[in-house]
């Protein structure tokens, strides 16, 4: 549960939400914690428990992501992805 | 014991330019130990095999940094025995709570026993599986760092918000420098130096690590968790050791910010304060350590709205958690580890999660031996 997921933001929802997109899955979650950042489509994200924690680079994004592969932790980073069920 | 050779790294250059950086400062009369906070830079060090690149006179000291493996046993049951005497309540938990072994059983177990017991990603899916079913009542079992803390708060605002009256939560979080004071304070204690969380660290910044470099006399490096972000930290901390230095420096700029986030900081302070004392496994009472609701939120307090029966365990007295957390055993000096104790049969939590240190010591011995 510790380790952070980086997603790109694809539409931004009302209510604090975004649509994002982590290796082509798809899920909302909130961005509240960034409000302050004026976060757009497109952006990359850092993910922890349903919730954008910061803005990354897209560089960043894509580092992050291959440590979750390396680390064998890739298919869990999903499996909690696809866990959020927000309406 | 299987070799990690530098070129199946990413960077493999910068990766030996770091490490030939790191021998010629060391000298052979130094001996440094480093802890690491945060159980996520304990799985990525013995995943990629980093002690092993490194002089011997560095020693990783594997610290608390696991929020399930520091709770004090008891806790859990807590919040389940609550759920298994009302059956209108709802127990929600994080995977990684799950597992960990109470009085009468895990989650799992109490599941089975019949109790409802739901696994969550977030701590919103609780709020929902609480708007879904407006006639039980939700426990979110809320547990995690810094880096947690303001999601379970969010939620709690959610919750006022949307005027929800049947969530609840039992709030077991925690923060990372009082228990890092609280090991520097134990006797015969000998770190030099801290490699800070890198997530926690997104929302508290380097600020609060300050007391820890300037009264105890001790650097931090918050680091990021690739084999390159690691080994980068450790060579920050051997340069101010040998210059007799102690900063706090972030190795991990991309993601954490000095300050921290400062939404996240203030919504914390909006939801939660301090409690005064807080029972951690092996450390004991640690002054404000944790957070818990404020009152003006006791209407989403579960330790408010229900009679919490305080459970303490009897441990297995060959079970050396406390130690291990302290860092004064290795994981596989427990009398237990490995033989009574393993991922599939834990004794103690640091057996349960991924990045619980006998868990990672476990699967990483095992898979070494046996090739
Ligand atoms: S091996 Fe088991 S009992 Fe021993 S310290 Fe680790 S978790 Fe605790």
């Amino acid at each position: 549960m510790c380790l952070a997921i980086p997603g790109k933001i694809i539409e931004l929802l009302d209510d604090n939400l975004a649509m994002i997109d982590v290796s082509g899955v798809r899920r909302k979650v909130n961005i509240s914690l960034i409000k302050h950042e004026n976060v757009q489509v497109d952006d990359w994200v850092l993910i922890h428990v349903g919730f954008a924690m910061n803005k990354i680079s897209e560089e960043q994004a894509k580092e992050q992501l291959q440590l979750l592969a390396e680390i064998g932790e890739e298919q869990e980073a999903l499996a909690e992805v696809k866990g959020y069920q927000f309406e | 014991m299987k070799m990690r050779f530098v070129d199946e790294f990413r960077n493999p250059e910068l990766i030996r330019k770091t490490l030939d950086e790191i021998e010629r400062i060391i000298e052979p009369d130094d001996h440094f130990r480093i802890m690491e906070a945060c159980g996520g830079h304990t799985y990525s060090i013995f995943h990629f095999g980093l002690q092993e690149l490194l002089p011997k006179n560095i020693e990783f000291i594997h610290g608390p940094g696991c929020p399930v493996c520091v709770l004090p046993p008891g806790r859990v049951d807590e919040g389940l025995e609550i759920a298994s005497k009302n059956s209108d309540v709802i127990f929600t938990a994080f995977g990684d709570v799950m597992r960990v072994p109470g009085k009468k059983g895990s989650p799992l177990n109490y599941k089975a026993m019949g109790t409802d017991v739901r696994m969550i990603y977030s701590p919103l899916d609780a709020l929902n599986i609480a708007i879904k079913n407006p006639d039980k009542k939700i426990i979110l079992f809320a547990i995690g760092f810094e880096t947690t803390a303001p999601s379970t708060a969010i939620t709690v605002l959610k919750a006022k918000e949307l005027d929800i009256d049947n969530f609840f939560v039992y709030s077991n979080h925690v923060k990372i420098v009082p228990v890092l004071k609280s090991i520097l304070d134990q006797p015969n204690m000998r770190i030099d130096g801290f490699i800070g969380p890198g997530h926690a660290s997104v929302v508290i910044g380097a600020h609060p690590y300050e007391i820890i470099a300037k009264e105890y006399k001790k650097p931090v490096v918050i680091s990021g968790f690739e084999p390159l972000d690691l080994l980068q930290s450790i060579l920050m901390l051997i340069k101010q050791l040998k210059n007799g230095e102690s900063k706090v420096e972030i190795q991990y700029k991309r993601v954490v910010m000095e300050g921290g986030n400062v939404s996240a900081l203030e919504i914390i302070d909006q939801v939660f304060e301090d409690r005064p004392a807080f029972e951690w496994r092996g450390l004991g009472a640690i002054q404000n350590s944790a957070l818990k609701l404020k009152p003006e939120f006791a209407k989403w307090d579960a330790e408010v709205q229900f009679n919490v029966e305080k459970i303490t365990i009897e441990e297995n007295k060959d079970a050396q958690c406390g130690e291990v957390l302290k860092g004064m055993l290795k994981p596989n000096q427990c009398k237990l580890f490995g033989k009574v104790c393993t991922p599939d049969n834990p004794v103690g939590a640091l057996m349960v999660s991924s990045e619980g240190a006998c868990a990672t010591y476990y699967n990483h011995l095992y898979s070494t031996m046996s090739l």
